[in-house]
C-alpha cells in the first residue's frame, strides 16, 4: 500500500469515542517520516516521553488542524479543536494498540472532537434540515435557471472556498467529511447518528446550495 | 430504469437524485438526463463543484503559539493528576 494512503482498516477496539467509522478513501497525505520512524516516536510518547509527544505534535499538527478548519470553517473555533484533539490524544495515547495506522486513529480522534463540539453547540442534522428546507418556489426544481447560466467547466477556487465557507455547519460538515476527507455515507451516519438517506439528502442539499451560491457569484461578476 | 423515467418530471427525477448519486449510480446515462438539458446542467455542475472542492484545500499551518498552549494545558492536567 503506497505510503501516502491510509488504509481501511476493520473497526478499531481501541478507538477513541466513536466506533464503525473506517477513514478516508482519499487525500492522505501522510508526509515526511517513514513508518519505522513514527512508530520509534510513537512508542516513546506512549511511554510518556514529552519530546516524543512534541515530535508526534509537530509531524501531525497541519493535517489535524487543517481538518479542523474545513469542518468548522472558523480560524479561533479550529484553534481550539486542534488543541483539544492533542490533549485528548496525550490522554489516550496509551490505549492505541495499532490495529490501524496510527495516522488513521488520530484523524478519527481528530473528527470525533470536532462532532463532540459541534453536538454541544446543538447542532442538530435533523431541525437544521428542516430551518433549511427551501420554500416550494425555491426548490430546485424551479431555480434551475436557463443551461446558460450553468457553471463553467472551472471553478473560481476562492469563490468556492467562499461558497463552503459560508455553508450552513450541517451541511458543510457533511460535505467536508464526504466530498473533501472521502468518508463514505454509512461511515457519516455512524457518526452522526442519522440515517444513510439522511446523510446523501444533506450531501445533495449542501452542493445545491454551493451551485446556487456560485451561480450568484457568477452572476453579479458578470454585471460589474 | 423503465421506459417511464424518460417521462419523468425534473422534480420527480431530482427528489431521486441523492439516492441515485448516493449509491453510486451512473446518473449521466439516466433517461431523463439524456432528455433533459436543464438536468443534465444540474448534474454538470454538481460533479464539477465536488471535483473542484477535492482539489480545493490545502493544508494549513496551525499558530506556533497553539503548541504553547497545549503544552501549558498537559502540565496543568498532570498537576492536577499528581
Amino acid at each position: 500500500m503506497p505510503e501516502s494512503r491510509i488504509p481501511h482498516p476493520a473497526p478499531q477496539p481501541d478507538a477513541p469515542s466513536v466506533e464503525i467509522v473506517t477513514p478516508p478513501e482519499q487525500e492522505r497525505v501522510i508526509p515526511v517520516f517513514t513508518p519505522a520512524g513514527d512508530d520509534a516516536v510513537l512508542v516513546r510518547a506512549q511511554a510518556g516521553d514529552h519530546q516524543a509527544f512534541a515530535q508526534l505534535y509537530s509531524l501531525h499538527k497541519r493535517r489535524i488542524y487543517s481538518l479542523c478548519l474545513r469542518m468548522v470553517g472558523n480560524i479561533a473555533e479550529a484553534e481550539d479543536l486542534t488543541q483539544e484533539a492533542f490533549l485528548q490524544l496525550h490522554r489516550k495515547i496509551a490505549t492505541f494498540r495499532g490495529d490501524s495506522a496510527f495516522s488513521t486513529w488520530l484523524h478519527r480522534l481528530a473528527v470525533n472532537v470536532v462532532l463532540m463540539q459541534l453536538r454541544k453547540k446543538g447542532l442538530s442534522l435533523i431541525s437544521l434540515d428542516e430551518a433549511m428546507e427551501p420554500a416550494p418556489e425555491e426548490r430546485p426544481g424551479r431555480s434551475f435557471g436557463a443551461p446558460d447560466l450553468a457553471l463553467s467547466g472551472a471553478i473560481d477556487r476562492l469563490a468556492l472556498q467562499k461558497a463552503i465557507d459560508e455553508l450552513p455547519a450541517g451541511y458543510r460538515l457533511i460535505f467536508v467529511l464526504h466530498d473533501i476527507e472521502g468518508y463514505e455515507h454509512n461511515e457519516i451516519a455512524a457518526m452522526l447518528e442519522c440515517s444513510i438517506g439522511n446523510s446523501k439528502s444533506q450531501l445533495h442539499k449542501a452542493r445545491l446550495k454551493l451551485r446556487e451560491t456560485l451561480r450568484m457569484s457568477t452572476q453579479e461578476e458578470g454585471r460589474r | 430504469m423503465t421506459d417511464d423515467t424518460k417521462e419523468m418530471s425534473c422534480a420527480a427525477f431530482q427528489a431521486q437524485l441523492p439516492e441515485l448519486i448516493g449509491a453510486g449510480v451512473n446518473v449521466s446515462a439516466h433517461p431523463h438526463v439524456q432528455s433533459c438539458e436543464l438536468c443534465r446542467a444540474l448534474l454538470s455542475d454538481l460533479e464539477t463543484i465536488a471535483e473542484a472542492a477535492r482539489q480545493l484545500f490545502p493544508i494549513e499551518e496551525p499558530p506556533d503559539k497553539l503548541w504553547d498552549q497545549i503544552e501549558l494545558r498537559i502540565r496543568t492536567e498532570k498537576g492536577t493528576e499528581g
